[in-house]
């Protein structure tokens, strides 16, 4: 007998089982989908941010800036090139091209180090035209058609640039952001020849910034991506449930086909190697439906993505996706493990058990039931470690460990829980086939718990992330109407449109709050400084989580200062502590304000505080507080007085809306991927039902010879089915509850510095409760209508024929 | 569920059965299969009749008819004075719980219900749990120490003996036995039948056997040989 | 690469009138034949000084070129040159970075077994490079030329010349023992038939002391060099491919200095003797001879490093051998630059620079 011959004899299972078949890849499939999706986004991100810190900070490079936030003279740049020190301007800013706002990055080629040349500038010709009048702005392909017929700039497209963002000659950029003769930073090459004066006595105001090994924008995002990779392992691992089941029970029906081919004189070897290569060439046909499916995924999710990264923390991904090997390769290779993993124990048995043992598929997973034990201690186990990462451990990787112990452990206690709940209701339970019914669903367990287990772990993730996202939400948009106080923001474009804005304003406005800031470096952390007056509005309505008594008058007169949530976990700060602000400025910390969607830190000063420290500080922003009906009056008084645009006059509804719109949009990506999670949960539950009705019949010709309907054992199948999602819902509430609170409480605080306080959402598990009796009722439908369609001499054979 | 158990039938009575004519056919790959070819046979109450012949001569086939498991292409089934032929699935299913007992070569028993629960079962169903019988019942087939186990956890022995006092815990008016120790090694299945027997007829139940075996079908009042869908 | 790009512009445009090169003919913005808005040399100008030391920012190029042969106290021979090459992009200034002009600097030295090169290359405007005429100051990054003469004397007759890189460095003070020396017709130079031409004068009296840095250490030395000042537009002839220049110090004090275009048929040669008290003798078109007699793999190209240089109505007749076959430039636009000696009937020193090979 040839190989290809057995080959044959044991694929033919699975062409008299379509389903069983279908059931695997399509298991297999969408497990590795999410899983490659997930990662293709990730792995899009993650090379944009790299890309943007190469290309955009020259990052692996030190850089030279300014030790009090101011900018760099451009005499510092000749004086160091005088000196023999490899350096080269940058002047960087935002600048708008017609409606399009721009990161305008001016780079002086000639002397920009060839490590940090990344952006080919084209040949000579192109170059020339780069360093001269008009200029050349370089761009992605997507910026430069928002800003077609924005500029008279010649356009030049570089498919390495980021969105969002130009190169352009240092000359143009310092004449567009009227920065003449100033310098953001200096960038120092790597190369430089020795014997030269040292930098602290050439360029004594400005400070070595050393390069990162991880980008800002990576570190920041690092919990967004932790978070996505999490709901990528989750949804892989409910995915395997269903290889897993399935695959046992392939194996079990094919046990005697098995006998038959040892008998033949098949080795063993040969037999297992078959297998290991049906299960590979399954895993890799299904890998690439997954990577295929995986793509279209992350497709549709990236614009989604990307959107909260910008929103989120300002990081610059493009909607579009590249086929990068390190995802679907990885796609692939996850496919082939899964499976190797979920079919071990059936390999193992297969050479473990004796040749001529007899199939027992009717008790397949029984054996599983044994193991029940080792299984509460394991997820005791799991539970306490959880608490003890929660008392005692610090970090975002820890918070995600007491999630993931958390979700383990509850998940290996379900099928306890169930199975105890299933006996104290068949215990109190007097009629026939009531008892009968939960004896048979308690029976079944065994088979189901898997895709139970799964079920729970979506379900709570569904709860958790919902709660935690609506939990942010609520508190957002308070935090929203406090912060944004000011009925109009308006923005002068000039210092001296702002001097008369102020004179125009004080006669017509309740108050004009200033709104100014400088870039500032405090504790090794870039962060803002903000200047605020003295002005009741602040009093009252700035979201303060702590503070002292007389907080504003100390802010005011100079003596302290406010430090946002995020800055003061971040940095265990206390009331009382000294700051330094710039080299000759201290001050203390008086109190602590909640600054939602801010990856940095921030300081609120005394504005005079401020001006002091930093008289060339742009003092262009304004908030005005004026009765909410002259809004729309004042509005159209500044455009008609100082024709200033519509974008320098917003009102604080628009301003609260877009902030509502990013927030929204933040979270689209996450409800999208709970769905995903939640449908390859409800096939699991599905595989393993259909799975389960192949087994059936044993265990309900009895109960139908004895004079209950099929129809009637069908309804109670059906009902049997709900009852278990239902038990499944009710402990996942629970346990999602949980799973948000550490959200809320541990990962927020770790991520992103923030605690939010926990609010409950009842309407949302009923809603979230229809959507799983659909797919409950959908899971349960195929197996069912079988039963419904048996044939009376099926369910006859059962008593007379040997099986 | 509360239909099945209210429809309580007080008086027992053993069942009169009279079938006319009956014939039933399969199809199968081969061709249609004509398994029964007119059977006509009367049983009276109390009366226990083996049905003897060859395998494949329609002995189960007969069995399942007169259990009202499957109807027959024509003829009549009539017991206790009603034709069941006629019955649609739920008044069969009825006429199942309430009338008959059933006794199987395997699988008898319900498989996530434990002994004790399964002799109840039947009982229960039919709305005649009497555990005062059940405790006779359990005590007479020496079953009395496996009352906690469930099936799987049985010999084919012992669980042929739960699946008689499963059977006969409900008081059936008619027992059916489809080789009911075939699965057992003759002494093991010679002591279950003679139980079975002395039980039933303790019952006052009509009870009709298949079987293959001359020998255990002379331990009944009368025997019926089938030959290829006729009663010979 | 944008560094080097830039610098190939740069360089192509500023050798292009050194050696014509494929890029220039095929057109950088026609830089052999028309002039764009910028000034062209014209016949009869007198050289205005020290105004004329500082840049012309209405030519398209100009360079401060500077040449030494010096000798350690052990009579080791060495060779050194710094270059600055102004370029400009539009014939004007303009301070800040909108400066057209562009500056590139090279530096080398040779030894027998080495040759060190380095270049530089900076924007106008902001003063990262430039030159001022008084007190003259000509520098690139931390590379300087810097007058030491006082105000009102020649600003050319004394310099401090430094230049530094990763592998070598030198400083070297030059002291003028003679005049300024204007080639052609009074500093206007013609470079083909066609009349191509430039303006031009040298200083090549300059008497040397100084110290390089060298990766085996600091060497003093002493000799002579040569400063060459040229600016023009419209250098070079369109069929001219490349030159072959000499600057000649001879054992009698007499100085010389000649060069051939090189094109398709006989080239076009100019020399002009210069007498030891520095009086120039514009030899006519033609009167100069060179022959090569003997080439060398460089760089992957095979360069005649020897010559025979003839001026039969002088007879003057000598050959020529370079310290280091391998002084090549391997600068952006590469070429081939370093310290020669030569005997015949009068033996001396000097430089050799061949462009276009």
């Amino acid at each position: 007998m040839t190989t290809w011959t057995v080959a044959t004899a044991l694929l033919s299972h699975w062409r008299r089982r379509p389903l069983q078949f279908g059931a695997l890849l399509s298991g297999l499939a969408l497990a590795t989908a999410l899983w490659s999706g997930v990662q293709a986004i990730n792995a899009e991100a993650r090379a944009s941010y790299t890309r943007a810190a190469v290309v955009l900070d020259q990052n692996g490079l030190a850089n030279l800036v300014s030790s009090n936030g101011s900018s760099v003279p451009q005499s510092a740049f000749v004086r160091l090139r005088r000196a023999g020190w490899n350096v080269s301007p940058v002047v960087e800013g935002d600048y708008r091209f017609g409606t399009t706002r721009l990161r305008v990055i001016g780079i002086e080629p000639l002397t920009m180090p060839a490590e940090a040349q990344t952006i080919d500038l084209g040949n000579a010709g192109d170059l020339l035209s780069f360093i001269s009048p008009p200029g050349t702005l370089v761009v992605s392909a997507g910026t430069a058609e928002k800003i077609r017929g924005q500029t008279d700039l010649a356009l030049r497209v570089s498919d390495r640039m980021l969105d969002g963002a130009a190169f352009v000659d240092i000359g143009l950029a310092q004449r567009l952001l009227r920065r003449d003769g100033e310098l953001s930073r200096i960038v120092v090459a790597e190369n430089q020849r020795s014997g030269l004066e040292p930098l602290e006595k050439l360029v004594p105001t400005l400070s070595v910034r050393e390069p990162n090994a991880e980008t800002d924008v990576e570190h920041l995002t690092e919990s967004f991506h932790l978070n996505l990779t999490a709901f990528g392992l989750l949804a892989f691992a409910v995915g395997l449930f269903i290889v897993y089941s399935t695959i046992g029970l392939a194996f079990e029906q094919r046990r005697p086909t098995f006998r038959t081919l040892r008998c033949l004189g098949v080795s063993l070897r040969v037999l297992a190697v078959l297998l290991l290569a049906e299960l590979v060439l399954f895993a890799l046909a299904a890998g690439a439906v997954g990577v295929a499916i995986g793509y279209l995924v992350a497709s549709l999710l990236l614009p989604g993505v990307a959107a909260t990264l910008e929103g989120l923390y300002g990081a610059s991904v493009p909607g579009t996706l590249s086929l990068r090997p390190e995802w679907w390769v990885s796609g692939f290779a996850i496919a082939v493990a899964g499976t190797l993993v979920s079919s071990a124990q059936s390999l193992l048995r297969l050479t473990r058990v004796p040749l001529l043992a007899a199939a027992q598929p009717q008790t397949w997973g029984r054996s599983w039931q044994a193991g029940r034990r080792f299984q509460v201690l394991a997820a005791a186990a799991l539970l306490a470690l959880s608490g003890a990462l929660l008392l005692w451990a610090e970090g975002l990787e820890a918070g995600f460990g007491v999630l993931g112990c958390l979700l383990l452990g509850a998940s290996l206690l379900l099928p306890t829980v169930l199975s105890g709940f299933l006996t104290v209701m068949q215990r109190t339970s007097s009629r026939a086939l009531v008892t009968w019914f939960w004896a048979d669903a308690r029976q079944q367990l065994p088979g189901l718990s898997l895709a139970l287990m799964a079920l729970l772990l979506a379900l709570a993730a569904n709860v958790g992330v919902g709660t935690m996202v609506s939990s942010f939400r609520l508190t957002f948009v308070g935090w929203l109407d406090q912060r944004l106080a000011a009925e109009l923001y308006v923005a002068a474009r000039n210092e001296g449109e702002a001097d008369r804005l102020r004179t125009w304003l004080a006669t017509k406005v309740e108050s004009v709050l200033p709104i100014s800031s400088v870039d500032a470096e405090i504790r090794g952390q870039p962060m803002q400084i903000f200047g605020v007056v003295d002005d009741p509005t602040y009093r009252k309505h700035w979201p303060l989580i702590v503070g002292l008594p007389d907080v504003w008058d100390r802010v005011a007169s100079g003596q302290g200062v406010l430090v946002n949530e995020q800055f003061w976990r971040r940095d265990r700060l206390r009331i009382g502590d000294q700051l330094d602000l710039a080299s000759d400025w201290k001050s203390t910390v008086v109190g602590v304000y909640s600054d939602y969607g801010n990856p940095k830190g921030q300081v609120i000063a005394g504005i005079n505080a401020l001006t002091s420290r930093y008289p060339q500080v742009s003092r262009l922003r304004y908030g005005l507080r004026i009765q909410p009906d002259q809004v729309a009056d004042l509005r159209s008084r500044l455009s008609d007085e100082f024709g200033l645009p519509p974008d320098n006059v917003v009102d604080q509804a628009a301003l609260k809306e877009q902030s509502r719109r990013i927030f929204d949009r933040t979270f689209l990506v996450t409800g999208a991927l709970n769905i995903f999670t939640l449908g390859v949960a409800a096939l699991a539950m599905f595989s393993s039902l259909l799975t389960l009705s192949e087994m059936r019949l044993p265990q309900l010709a009895p109960v139908w010879a004895m004079g209950i309907t099929r129809r009637d054992l069908a309804l109670l199948e059906l009902l049997r089915t709900l009852v278990l999602w239902l038990v499944t819902f009710i402990a996942a509430l629970p346990l999602g509850l949980a799973l948000a609170w550490v959200l809320l409480a541990v990962v927020n605080v770790e991520a992103f510095g923030w605690r939010l306080p926990m609010h409950i959402f009842p309407y949302e598990w009923v809603r979230l409760g229809l959507v799983v009796l659909a797919a409950a009722v959908v899971s349960v439908f195929i197996p069912l209508r079988r039963l419904a369609g048996l044939a009376p001499s099926d369910l006859l054979k059962v008593f007379a024929n040997e099986r | 569920m509360e239909r099945y158990i209210c429809a309580i039938v007080l008086i027992l009575a053993a069942m009169v059965i009279a079938l006319r004519n009956l014939s039933k056919s399969y199809e199968t790959a081969e061709g249609r299969l004509e398994v029964l070819r007119g059977i006509d046979l009367d049983l009276g109450a109390g009366d226990s009749v083996a049905l003897t012949g060859e395998s494949g001569s329609g002995k189960s086939t007969l069995l399942h008819l007169v259990a009202g498991l499957d109807r027959p292409d024509s003829g009549e089934i009539v017991i206790g004075g009603r034709d069941i032929s006629k019955l649609d699935d739920r008044g069969r299913a009825g006429y199942r719980r309430t009338e008959v007992g059933l006794v199987f070569q395997q699988f008898n028993l319900v498989p996530s219900l434990d002994v004790a629960a399964n002799i109840a079962f039947h009982a229960k169903l039919a709305g005649r749990h009497d555990p005062a019988w059940e405790n006779e019942l359990v005590e007479r087939l020496g079953i009395g120490t496996l009352l906690t186990r469930y099936p799987e956890q049985l010999s084919s022995g012992q669980q042929q003996r739960v699946a008689i006092g499963r059977t006969l815990a409900a008081r059936p008016g008619l027992v059916l036995a489809d080789e009911p120790t075939g699965n057992l090694d003759e002494a093991n299945g010679d002591a279950v039948l003679e139980l079975m027997l002395s039980l039933s007829k303790g019952t006052g139940s009509t009870l009709l056997m298949a079987t293959h075996s001359r020998r255990l079908a002379d331990w009944l009042d009368r025997q019926v040989h089938l030959r290829s869908g006729k009663i010979t | 690469m944008s560094v080097r790009s830039i610098a190939f512009a740069l360089a192509v445009m500023t050798m292009a009138s050194l050696s014509g090169s494929q890029a220039a003919s095929e057109g950088f913005a026609g830089l052999g034949s028309a002039a764009e808005g910028f000034s062209v040399p014209q016949p009869g100008l007198l050289f205005r000084f020290p105004a004329d030391h500082g840049p012309h920012p209405d030519f398209r190029i100009e360079w401060w070129y500077l040449t030494a042969n010096l000798e350690a106290p052990d009579g080791t021979r060495y060779g050194a040159q710094w270059t600055l090459f102004r370029s400009a992009l539009a014939p004007r200034e303009a301070s800040g970075w909108s400066s057209p002009q562009l500056w590139m600097g090279h530096a080398a030295v040779t030894t027998s077994g080495d040759h060190f090169v380095a270049e530089r290359i900076s924007r106008g405007g902001v003063g990262q490079a430039g030159v001022v005429a008084e007190p003259f100051s000509a520098w690139i990054d931390d590379w300087q030329m810097k007058g030491l003469a006082a105000p009102g004397s020649d600003q050319l007759a004394d310099l401090n010349v430094t230049a530094a890189a990763k592998d070598f460095g030198y400083e070297l003070r030059l002291s003028a023992t003679g005049p300024l020396v204007p080639h052609g017709d009074n500093g206007y130079s013609v470079k083909s038939a066609k009349g191509q031409a430039s303006y031009y004068y040298s200083q090549p009296f300059y008497a040397v002391t100084g110290s390089l840095a060298l990766p085996t250490g600091n060497v003093a030395v002493t000799g002579k060099a040569w400063l060459d000042r040229e600016w023009s537009s419209q250098p070079l002839a369109e069929d001219q491919t490349g030159w072959d220049w000499f600057s000649l110090h001879l054992d009698t004090g007499e100085k010389l200095m000649g060069f051939r275009l090189r094109d398709a048929g006989e080239g076009f040669t100019s020399a002009t003797w210069i007498t030891a008290e520095g009086r120039p003798e514009p030899l006519p078109a033609g009167a100069l001879q060179i022959v090569p007699v003997r080439t060398a793999k460089v760089a992957g190209r095979r360069i005649p490093v020897a010559w025979n240089v003839r001026i039969p109505s002088r007879g003057f007749d000598v050959t020529t051998t370079p310290l280091n076959d391998q002084a090549w430039m391997s600068t952006s636009t590469p070429y081939w630059e370093g310290p020669i000696s030569f005997g015949g009937n009068v033996g001396g020193r000097g430089y050799l620079e061949m462009t276009g090979y």
